[in-house]
């Protein structure tokens, strides 16, 4: 990431050091006793200040309205280190090409909706700030993010960007964010291990009936250290993201529509649950499973110690050659996947939110898609783009695209303090599902549901 | 103490000068005020950083006030019942407790034996020293992530060696169990603190006059009878003031669990901080955030109140 953005105020320096000098003087000019004197030079200097400010913002207005900026803006921009490398790509592309220049910061996934808020509290938000699609109602709720309705619907590609996320972060009407990293949940299965235990590493499972076999007969080879799958059996957020989209394959929801009932305890929720509970009672999880807060829940499958396990799609570009993609299957087939990844709005806060709007205009262009997203194997932001350049070289990727449409994002007001609250109701349900009893479904369901309606 | 300073200030003009210019008033009133002035950047911080904040907090309890909204008006005292619906509320206050009393026992008694045990100086007494304090240098935070690290059954080190050494035959979970999370945890505090105690308990030590144990020794006392009949009295200040330190600490216990085991497993280890940490940052209310705080705030208050009474020597 290039340091120390090149930043210049140069037009406005002199007026700044006039209205500085101005000012001196009449502070002088009050204590010598020419307070009069002194209080009509105050007025005119402030009317000046007031004039040239006004001068100033239109002139940056109507600059950002235009090809690029003079001297260039520096925008600050902030997203969680789950989509790190994607946001770091798009910051790099736009700042080697721009006058403007964005400044990133990351923030650890865990603190990202506390700092958000904090910095919401406190009016300190930066001009740009990516959310976790399903947090996005909770900003949009509040007001924290700008209306972008009239400058998304003017885009030419309006209507092939990522639906779901744009219904997500529809607010009473009013549009407010647009897709900036595209997370799918899809089945990576390693195919050398699928080779070694006797599979076929062009076929990976299309029920979750068959996902259970190959962990099995992987899990059975006995090599040091291999299991056959691994998930994270202490983290609401990761279940979430791997184990919806299997109760979606069977056409079930997961919410009512208004996010305010819990549907978790329907038959295929319930074979979902079982699914897993039969995997953790044979012992085909890797070690640490029920342990796992969230934090390396990826980490295993790139060291090519387990079998077939969900992933989050944007792991793709970083994982070993031999990494295999097949959608989420449901207990008895189907497919569906858990269309996340984060979305991003202009503060409403914001100084400079043409500037802002114009990096978010670039970002989704056929440029930044296909030369920032697609050529790192990510999934793009707009359907008409979905087969491009790089994805016809990679099946897999055509995969996730197709995919892609088939997919749901969730969308709750509550849905952090339901799910991904490491204290929350959901993963009492789940542990008491998988590694527990399996007894108290119900119960727990409607503790899930009396955190949404409230 | 600004005032003393100041009424040392006026003792001193009072001393150095003769009778007749004490009443010399502009004279005084300068001293009065540049003493005012000594004292002011204390009392600047103290209202900035403590007295402001104070009444932010009993507002907010009072109030609607979401992390994201901000103010919606009084809420009183909606927030304070409110608290007793959660049901995360006794069980926190439960385990809260019962961290501290483990955590205070075991270091406590740990700080005052390595203490005894290092404060005669020698080459192997300051080099045990020093390895006893090193931990107290990291941040708890770091070392907590430190120990998550170590714990890991996918990364940590512990487990592998134990298995290799036979001590064990199957993966060791650190913080799968709600029992083995909490004595993980506790075995971490130790590490990080017991060295700073010892310091405190070793500095009371070294000011006991060495003549009472040489009387103590000439008159036939045993090592008990000394330990218990000098030592101990004689530490008290010392021992009170851990102990307040002590259990007021683990009282507000949040960075380890947070880091180590966010309240889990089961939301088995979940402090009371964290439960205030939870209304404010995962369901954006601070209003209830800082009810759970006053409550906590006057708790503490009453404990340290009566502690200090008891502890108080007796005059």
């Amino acid at each position: 990431m290039p340091q120390g953005a090149p930043f210049s105020m140069a037009p406005s320096v002199p007026e700044k050091l006039k209205e500085e000098q101005e000012d001196i003087q009449d502070m002088f000019a009050i204590t010598r006793g020419t307070r009069s004197h002194g209080s009509r030079r105050l007025i005119t200097s402030l009317a000046v200040a007031g004039v040239a400010a006004l001068a100033l913002s239109a002139c940056a207005s109507g600059d950002a309205g235009g090809e690029s900026t003079e001297g260039g803006v520096e925008l600050t921009m902030w997203t969680r280190a789950a989509t790190q490398i994607q946001s770091e790509a798009f910051v790099e592309a736009y700042n080697a090409g721009h006058d403007n220049q964005v400044k990133l910061t990351v923030i650890p996934t865990d603190d990202y909706q506390a700092k958000v808020g904090a910095a919401a509290g406190s009016k300190s938000l930066p001009d740009l700030f990516a959310s976790d699609v399903v947090f996005a109602p909770n900003y949009t709720s509040q007001g924290l993010y700008l209306d972008l309705t009239d400058r998304i619907d003017a885009l030419p590609f309006a209507d092939d960007l990522a639906q779901s996320h744009i219904e997500v972060g529809t607010f009473e009407g009013s549009k407010y964010v647009v897709p900036h990293t595209m997370d799918l949940s899809v089945l990576f299965y390693n195919k050398d291990l699928y080779t070694q235990a006797g599979l076929d590493p062009e076929q990976g499972p299309t029920t979750l009936a068959e996902f259970g076999e190959h962990a099995r007969a992987i899990d059975a080879l006995g090599l040091d250290g291999v299991s056959g799958t691994f998930f994270g059996g202490n983290c609401g957020g990761c279940q979430v993201f791997t184990w919806f989209p299997s109760v979606w394959a069977t056409g079930d929801g997961v919410m009512n529509e208004d996010g305010t009932e819990s549907l978790l305890a329907s038959d295929s929720a319930k074979e979902v649950y079982a699914f897993y509970r039969g995997l953790v009672a044979d012992g085909i999880v890797g070690a640490g499973t029920k342990d796992e807060t969230g934090a390396t829940w990826t980490g295993p499958f790139p060291d090519g110690t387990v079998g077939v396990m969900p992933m989050p799609s944007t792991m793709l570009g970083s994982m070993p050659e031999n990494t295999g993609v097949v959608p989420i299957p449901g207990p008895d087939g189907g497919e569906s996947t858990f269309v996340g990844g984060d979305s991003i709005g202009i503060a409403a806060s914001s100084e400079n939110p043409d500037a802002a709007w114009e990096f978010l205009e670039w970002s989704l262009g056929d440029e930044a898609q296909l030369e920032v997203l697609a050529k790192n194997g990510d999934v793009v932001a707009r359907t008409d783009l979905a087969k491009n350049k790089y994805s016809e070289k990679d099946p897999r990727v055509v995969t996730i695209n197709e995919v892609a449409a088939k997919g749901v994002t969730p969308k709750s007001l509550k849905f952090g303090e339901a799910f991904n609250d490491p204290n929350g109701p959901w993963l009492v349900l789940t542990r008491e599902a998988v590694f527990g009893s399996g007894a108290d479904i119900d119960k727990n369901n409607d503790a899930i549901t009396a955190v949404l309606a409230e | 103490m600004t005032t003393h300073a100041v009424a040392d200030a006026q003792k001193l003009t009072t001393a150095a000068r003769p009778p007749e210019r004490r009443k010399s008033t502009p004279w005084m009133r300068r001293r009065a005020r540049l003493g005012w002035l000594y004292a002011a950047p204390t009392a600047i911080f103290v209202l900035l950083l403590f007295v402001v904040p104070l009444f932010t907090v009993g507002q907010m309890s009072l109030s609607d006030w979401s992390l994201l909204g901000g103010d919606k008006g009084l809420n009183a005292p909606g927030n304070f019942t409110g608290l007793a619906d959660n049901p995360l509320l006794w069980p926190s206050v439960g385990f809260t407790l019962t961290y501290t009393a483990i955590v205070t026992v075991i270091m406590l008694t740990l700080a005052l034996g390595i203490a005894l045990i290092v404060q005669e100086a020698s080459r192997w007494n300051s080099f045990l020293r020093t390895a006893i304090l090193v931990p107290s240098a990291l941040g708890l935070a770091s070392a907590s992530l430190l120990f998550w690290g170590l714990y890991s059954p996918n990364i940590g080190p512990i487990s592998p060696v134990l298995e290799w050494l036979g001590i064990i035959d199957e993966p060791m979970s650190f913080l799968g169990t709600p029992t083995a999370a909490l004595w993980s945890t506790v075995f971490l505090v130790v590490w990080r603190f017991t060295g700073f105690y010892m310091l405190i308990l070793m500095v009371g030590l070294q000011g006991i006059p060495a003549d009472i144990y040489e009387a103590a020794r000439i008159d036939g006392a045993g090592r008990w009878q000394t330990f218990r009949r000098i030592t101990l009295p004689l530490l008290r200040p010392s021992i009170a003031m851990t102990l307040i330190l002590c259990i007021t600490g683990s009282l507000l216990a949040f960075d380890q669990f947070y880091i180590l085991t966010k309240g889990g497993p089961d939301n088995s280890t979940i402090t009371i901080v964290q439960l205030i940490y939870r209304e404010a940052f995962q369901k954006f209310d601070l209003g209830a955030a800082a009810a759970l705080s006053v409550v906590v705030l006057v708790a503490l208050v009453i404990i340290n109140v009566v502690q200090v009474r008891a502890l108080r020597e007796k005059e």
